[in-house]
């Protein structure tokens, strides 16, 4: 009646030893292609990249060399992803206190789909969006800012006719980087200990105070992760800038608000991507390979950071 | 009752045979000179013993002092813990458990084992649960042996009656005890010569415990049993032969400091520490 | 350097924070000052925005400013300078939620209207051949195929990759020193800019083919790959962690091999979780534009060999039909091929997304069969 044999035949162990062996070295294999896929990336981009140093000037756009050129570029980048963050900021931080604290438990869920859904909408959508609605209303708002702030340097003006500036870019990179930084912060929040928050209201603080006193401390760190990360999105976010941006030369400029803009490294690979001469090419892997770095070292502060803390990023 | 037996051959009959089969698969255990190492840390020094065939052995002792270890030192289970090794000679039916050559994995399916929480598959009906033993391993069977396996092991495990109508349902839909009762149910489906059971209570309510211990009682006529315990009574109610493991100390490694049939054990204990335990004095 | 305890730092400035004070007024706000003063402060900014004779934002603008000044001073001046402060971040936090909430709202609608005017049969089913290219008459289906090869590519080359590896690194590598070199690799790879996945795809390309400027769909789903390999191995790597380890050992103690276990039992219990991963990744690649304007370039025509030549996605359609739309004479038509494609290109993002979540809801492992 009964099927089972008392043990398993040599064949079997057999069987099962090779089974195992080949299927942990498959998935170590899969491991290790990581390592060649990054690998390869360096290497190519190193390859096809640095015969950009000795290029002749005439390719770099006014600019000595290449080094130049790519300082102005960074420059630009790092601009617009700071203006960025200064407007995802504190709209993450109230996105994020909406849904672990605010909202009620029922509507929290929605809430968090409908930033997901932000997240979700590609980027050359967005793009598209930047150029054909927003830029339109934010033209009163351009001339605001250079008549009333005119004596920041960043709203200098003379304000753009078009509004597809480097501001305008901003706000669109801010929309593509609030999700992710959001997600992050409500996770954080959401695991303030109970026991904290509890402590606090017993003690008769509103909900403000509870947040000011339990919350926010505890979640320190991982806001700060959360912002670098989300600013290692906004540096390397590239069709936002490209589309919006009316293509100029490679300057360096603080104004975000005039027709002359600073570019960014990504939106100026992407515009250049019909560029068949090598050099041309070289100098857009050059500058691909800065990009790179700079976003690796904001990332892995943002990840240092979140490990010391209590979020994994 | 009638109803239900209509698509299955004569339980009673099979049973039998199941019994007459298992009467002689149940082995016993001799331990020699065994130490547990967890990486360079040695958890439990020196144990002998010889367990029974076909009776209930229970391991009681303070948390930490390397019961649990030690059996899962039994079926090979320790060294699914990285750098985890096992020193000196396990021997069932002739054979250790730990010269090279032997393979983890029959070990394994000859001895079986429960849990301290139950773990049903959660992706598997309660049938397939049952089967999971043979079906994980690609085991060709027959529907009708497939069926007679499940009824037979649910039977042994006291459960059919309460679950041979939903036997197409997830297992994780039991209650806790019955979800206990599907796991034994499963591990004696590959019919193995020894049951070794981690504090197969200790998730569970007193009702629930009542009925494992009444099932331990029944499957010690065809299985070698060893459990884990960390209730006394329990160890006095349902097994054969205690051993008391202890801590020399702090940080020492643990020990076995008494094994003596049951009965002895807790009416006129060899080791004074052993009484002090029982007795309620620490621990 | 001092370290207070927690505890005894929130009791600190809880004394601070609440000194009991009698003469502060107790009194409270109705439950509907919330809708008194919201409704006073719409019919205040509409009366003011009316006078002004100002656009309906400058009205909404004002109508919040209002309500952000008169709710918490009403609180003031009935409760205390606390509960003013409370209400006054809550409506702050809100107006956040709703500054986030118009782009997308507006964004929606937008791609919406416009777009739902270029949706036809033919629109999705010719691409632009001929005349089509000059008049904009033409529709979208190269670039459907396009996306869907190179996609599809992407998801063949990721998806092993990102599985196995996340098995070996939870079943196998565990506490390993390659296993922590790979995770933390798989970081920097996460925060790989998209476009420099497109420029290794180009310099590889252009290395492997002595080509100087390769154009093949093979080449963006490698693009895509390094992108999606990352956060296939994040989200996989997450599920199998959820898995518990009782499952495993509850396997391995029936006598199943290692292999067998991890393909039979801890793989299915995390599978709802892992589709809903690999979808969310495959639907954050599909809206990819600037690795593929790299490495497929731009095309009109449908092209069907992935080995070879310039292809169109959705994406770069939508980029490159933007140059176009600046026409005089076929501008306008151009401009609905370019929002008809992005409804499309958004209706399926949103539509992987919202199908991962719904399997990751309905098929979660505790819910059984």
């Amino acid at each position: 009646m009964t099927v089972i044999p008392d043990e398993p035949t040599t064949q079997e162990v057999a069987a099962h030893r090779v089974g195992d062996a080949i299927f942990r070295r498959t998935a170590l294999v899969a491991s290790l292609l990581v390592i060649v896929f990054l690998a390869g990336v360096g290497i190519f981009l190193l390859i096809k990249g640095l015969p950009a140093i000795g290029a002749d000037p005439e390719n770099f756009q006014d600019h000595a060399n290449v080094f130049s050129l790519v300082g102005a570029l960074l420059f630009g980048t790092v601009l617009a992803a700071v203006v960025a963050m200064a407007i995802v900021t504190p709209l993450a931080i109230g996105l994020g206190l909406v849904i672990s604290h605010y909202a009620p438990r029922r509507l929290a869920k929605p809430v968090g789909f409908l930033v997901d859904l932000l997240a979700a909408v590609p980027s050359v959508v967005f793009g598209l969006w930047g150029i054909f609605v927003l830029a339109p209303y934010l033209k009163p708002v351009h001339v605001w800012l250079v008549d009333y702030l005119g004596w920041i340097p960043l709203f200098d003006g003379p304000a753009s006719a078009t509004a597809r500036t480097l501001f305008t870019a901003a706000i669109v990179l801010a929309l593509m980087a609030l999700p992710i930084v959001t997600a992050i912060m409500r996770e954080i929040f959401a695991q303030t200990p109970r026991a904290h928050e509890e402590a606090a209201l017993a003690l008769g603080a509103t909900r403000w105070e509870m947040i000011r006193m339990a919350v926010l401390p505890y979640a320190r760190s991982g806001m700060v992760a959360a912002l670098l990360l989300g600013l290692g999105r906004a540096l390397g976010e590239t069709m936002a800038v490209a589309m919006v941006l009316s293509a100029t030369g490679v300057i360096v400029s603080w104004d975000i608000v005039s027709s002359e803009n600073s570019n960014t490294i990504a939106a100026f690979i992407a515009q250049g991507y019909k560029e068949a001469s090598p050099i041309k090419v070289s100098i857009l892997i050059f500058a691909g390979l800065a990009l790179f770095l700079l976003t690796f070292v904001v990332n892995f502060l943002g990840r240092w950071i979140a490990s010391r803390g209590v979020v994994k990023g | 009752m009638s109803l239900a037996l209509g698509t299955v051959p004569d339980p009673d009959t099979e049973a039998d045979q199941a019994v007459d089969k298992e009467a002689d698969m149940a082995k016993s255990i001799d331990v020699s000179d065994v130490n547990i190492y967890y990486g360079d840390f040695l958890a439990v020094e020196g144990v002998n013993m010889t367990i029974k065939a076909r009776s209930v052995t229970a391991f009681i002792g303070p948390s930490g002092c390397g019961k649990s270890t030690f059996l899962r030192s039994l079926n090979r289970m320790h060294e699914v813990i990285p750098g985890a090794r096992v020193e000196g000679k396990i021997v069932v039916d002739g054979q250790d458990l730990y010269e090279p050559g032997v393979d983890p994995v029959t070990v394994r399916r000859q001895i079986g084992m429960v849990f301290q929480r139950p773990n049903p598959f959660p992706t598997m009906s309660i049938y397939e649960n049952v089967l999971a033993g043979m079906r994980l391993n690609a085991k060709k069977m027959s529907k009708s042996d497939a069926d007679g396996i499940v009824e037979r092991s649910l039977r042994g495990a006291n459960l059919w009656n309460e679950v041979k109508d939903r036997l197409d349902k997830p297992g994780a839909g039991l209650s806790g005890g019955q979800q206990q009762r599907l796991c034994i149910a499963r591990a004696i489906a590959v019919q193995p010569d020894v049951l070794l059971m981690d504090e197969p209570c200790s998730a569970l309510d007193p009702i629930s415990t009542s009925a494992i211990e009444d099932l331990i009682h029944e499957l010690k006529t065809e299985f070698t049993i060893v459990i884990v315990t960390h209730n006394m009574q329990q160890a006095a109610r349902v097994s054969d032969e205690t051993g008391f493991f202890n801590l020399k100390a702090t940080g020492e490694p643990g020990h076995l400091v008494e094994f003596n049939p049951t009965s002895k054990m807790f009416a006129n204990p060899d080791d004074p520490a052993t009484e002090a335990y029982i007795s309620g004095r620490f621990g | 350097m001092t370290t207070t305890p927690p505890t005894q730092d929130l009791d600190h400035s809880a004394a601070d924070l609440l000194p009991p004070d009698p003469t502060q007024p107790q009194g409270q706000l109705p439950r509907t000052a919330p809708l008194i003063v919201g409704v006073a402060a719409v019919a205040a900014g509409a009366l003011v925005g009316l006078i002004l004779g100002s656009g309906l934002a400058v009205m909404v603008v004002l109508a919040w400013a209002v309500y952000a000044v008169a709710y918490p001073t009403w609180s003031a001046a009935v409760e205390n300078r606390r509960k003013a402060t409370d209400r006054l971040v809550t409506v702050l936090v809100w107006t956040a939620f709703g500054l986030a909430m118009i782009p997308l709202v507006s964004l929606i609608l937008t791609v919406v209207i416009k777009g739902s005017r270029a949706i036809s049969w033919h629109f999705l089913t010719s691409d632009q051949t001929g005349r089509a290219l000059i008049e904009g008459t033409g529709g979208i289906f190269h670039a459907l195929v396009g996306s869907m090869m190179v996609t599809v590519i992407a998801a063949v080359i990721a998806i092993p990759i990102g599985v196995l590896t996340a098995v070996w690194l939870v079943e196998y590598g565990k506490g390993s020193r390659l296993a922590s070199v790979i995770t933390f690799l798989v970081d920097v790879m996460t925060g790989i800019p998209s476009i420099v996945a497109g420029l290794f795809a180009l310099a590889f390309f252009q290395i492997v083919l002595s080509d100087p400027l390769p154009r093949l769909a093979i080449g963006g789903g490698v693009a895509l790959s390094l992108l999606m390999i990352p956060t296939v191995i994040r989200s996989v790597e997450e599920m199998l962690k959820l898995v518990p380890d009782d499952l495993r050992e509850a396997s391995y103690a029936l006598g199943v091999p290692k292999w067998r276990t991890i393909v039979k039992v801890v793989l299915p219990t995390a599978v709802a979780g892992i589709v809903t991963g690999v979808t969310l990744s495959i639907a954050r690649v599909a809206g990819e534009t600037a690795p593929l304007l790299l490495i497929v370039g731009t095309a009109y025509t449908t092209n069907w060999n992935p080995f070879d030549g310039a292809l169109a996605t959705l994406p770069t359609f939508i980029y490159s039909a933007l140059a176009r739309t600046g026409n005089p004479q076929y501008g306008a038509a151009w401009s609905d091929q370019v929002w008809g494609a992005a409804l499309v290109l958004i209706v399926i993002v949103m539509t992987l997304n919202v199908v991962a979540r719904v399997i990751g809801a309905v098929f979660a492992p505790k819910a059984g069969r």
